[in-house]
């Protein structure tokens, strides 16, 4: 088991540099001169030759990648060309707020969607299933800013219950994690409801009837321990989507993480900001889908044995 | 009458896909049609009747610049629409041509193809396409590079896997042995038996191509002023939101319909055709 974390973790190191050179060539991809969307207009040749020294801009590309890589890896995002604060001291202050979000959100659609996914395959082919499976297909389709803002409308506005944006305090975090939760809900009921159905087809199943167990006993000590795997696979598969969701829900709620941060400096054009940003959130999926592996590979033997 | 007809129509006769489809239709029709669908034009502006609420001469009021919302969900559905389907055409196009090459010439170039197809693949849509953006520039073309790359690695990984399955049967050998080029293998016998799994799962990438176009509208990064977008009008009524609700209920709710529908009909073709089991391959 340790021999996998740590194979799986050294098997990030080649994806953190595929994707460290992806970001780090943004600023040189994007149309234009990165030194003219760095000067102020009307700025002589003289400035341009100080702004490009200042930011390492006149040494060789392949250079300036492994400098810029070699000030990451060290916490040095560098300067923030709007804010003109350190760029990891704005990421400092964002991450608690989008981490707090992500992982809350996804506590909640873990548990909502297995106990949505058990009762609807208790249920099956019944009204209570459609209407929950009805209910999942809107979580899923329905874009997560748009929903964002109806529950704005209606529990902000029209009852008044929460705050309508802002990350003061436990109230503020309900909206944003409903939200975001919706269509990680929706995947794990609609995983729970298949799993639950094919496991209760299976061979021992049938024994623990045949013993005379009683079915709801079967259902919930057997059935679901057993369609618990496929809903952890998942999970771990789309823990980085849950994280990509709070990106857009927090600009609804103007809550100051990661998310809102990067929506900013894009529209600003403050590319510093913009690559630190990406950098993290890209990162956190990885480590996301890391932690998500690992889970798996505990939870389940047969995925151990695989491994080891 | 191609098999790919038949399944539409017989998709068509199921209740849930009549009524998908022809909301489609709908929608189409009202983005091709909508100059001569309404008296209004998308970017008149009349401040004094701004924030008017639907009404008999606003069906469903006007924005925050006097501007009939009715009309401009018309216009909007020409951006959202076109940007998303031609965007998911050419992301199609490319991933089915990468996944089949992977798929059936193996070796090297396929080990190159899934790596960066599986890089891909493991990151969030909207994080992709945010730094595409980054990259190209917000506006209508970063958008549809953004939609493109985000969903290739599905394309291409579907394609391949469809592939890998039908390479070794007993009519490609066949071929192979009456002398049959790569080229004509690949876009003769195999691609066409590898089309219709991947062909519904564009249609249903679309719709999602519309929701990450509205996001990427909604943060100001896809289509600019004036032209009218679906993700653009909630993004400018966010301000207005206690004032004029209506600015942005009315839009989403054009996006998220036509979205379900996209969904529903994409089911109901999947299971005219009986692929379900060949869109999991992948």
């Amino acid at each position: 088991m340790l021999g996998y974390v740590i194979r799986r973790l050294l098997l990030l190191i080649p994806v953190f540099l595929a994707v460290s050179v992806v970001i780090f060539a943004i600023i040189h991809l994007i149309p234009g001169d990165p030194i003219d969307n760095l000067l102020k207009v009307g700025s002589g040749p003289d400035q341009r030759a100080v702004i490009a020294a200042r930011y390492g801009l006149d040494k060789p590309l392949v250079v300036q990648y492994f400098i810029w890589l070699w000030q990451v890896l060290h916490g040095d995002l560098g300067t923030a060309i709007i804010a003109r604060r350190p760029v990891a001291q704005l990421i400092g202050q964002a991450l608690p707020h989008s981490l707090a979000l992500g992982a809350a959100a996804l506590l909640f659609s873990t548990v909502a969607g297995i106990v949505l996914g058990v009762i609807a395959a208790l249920n099956r082919e019944k009204l209570v299933d459609q209407v929950i499976m009805g209910g999942v297909l809107l979580g899923s389709t329905l874009p997560g800013f748009w929903l964002g803002l109806l529950l704005i409308l209606v529990f902000s506005v029209y009852l008044g219950w929460f705050p309508v944006s802002g990350a003061r305090g436990f109230g503020s975090l309900v909206l944003p994690v409903l939200t975001v939760g919706l269509g990680g809900t929706a995947l794990v009921t609609r995983v729970t409801r298949v799993a639950m159905i094919e496991a209760s087809q299976r061979d021992f199943v049938m024994l623990l009837h045949a013993k005379g167990m009683h079915p709801m006993r079967i259902q919930l000590r057997h059935v679901l321990r057993h369609a618990l795997i496929p809903v952890v696979t998942i999970l771990a598969l789309r823990i980085g989507w849950i994280l990509g969701g709070a990106v857009t829900v927090e600009v609804v709620f103007a809550r100051p993480g990661l998310g809102t941060l990067l929506i900013k400096a894009l529209n600003q054009h403050d590319y510093p900001v913009v690559q630190a940003c990406l950098l993290m959130l890209a990162m956190a999926v990885m480590l996301g889908t890391l932690i998500g592996d690992i889970v798996q590979a505990a939870m389940d033997p047969r995925v151990r044995a695989a491994i080891t | 009458m191609s098999a790919g007809q038949n399944a539409i129509l017989r998709a068509l006769r199921t209740p849930k896909g009549a009524i998908a489809g022809a909301w489609l239709a709908a929608v189409v029709l009202v983005a091709v049609f909508a100059p001569w669908l309404t008296p209004y034009d998308y970017d008149i502006q009349d401040l004094p009747g701004a924030f008017t609420a639907p009404n008999a001469t606003h069906w469903l009021g006007t924005d925050e610049f006097g501007r009939d919302l009715l009309t401009r969900i018309f216009y909007g559905a020409r951006t959202s629409l076109s940007v998303s389907s031609i965007a998911i055409g050419i992301s199609v196009f490319v991933g089915m041509v990468m996944g089949a090459a992977a798929g059936y010439f193996g070796g090297r170039f396929d080990r190159a193809v899934t790596v960066v197809v599986d890089l891909t693949w493991s990151f969030p849509e909207i994080l992709v396409a945010l730094i595409l953006v980054a990259i190209i520039g917000p506006g209508i073309t970063g958008t549809m590079a953004a939609i493109g790359v985000a969903y290739l690695a599905q394309f291409a990984r579907l394609t391949r896997a469809q592939i890998m399955a039908i390479k070794s049967e007993t009519y490609v050998e066949a071929a192979r042995s009456l002398g049959a080029s790569h080229g004509h293998i690949l876009f003769r016998h195999l691609l066409p038996n590898a089309l219709a799994p991947v062909l519904v799962a564009g249609m249903l990438a679309t719709g999602d191509a519309i929701i990450l176009e509205a996001t990427l509208g909604f943060f100001g990064l896809g289509a600019q002023p004036p032209t009218p977008s679906w993700g653009a009008m909630m993004s400018s009524g966010t301000a207005q939101l206690f004032r004029a609700p209506w600015i942005i209920i009315l839009p989403g709710l054009a996006v998220a319909i036509t979205v379900v529908a996209i969904n529903l009909f994409g089911d109901a073709l999947i299971r005219a055709l009986d692929i379900r089991s060949r869109m999991r391959d992948a």
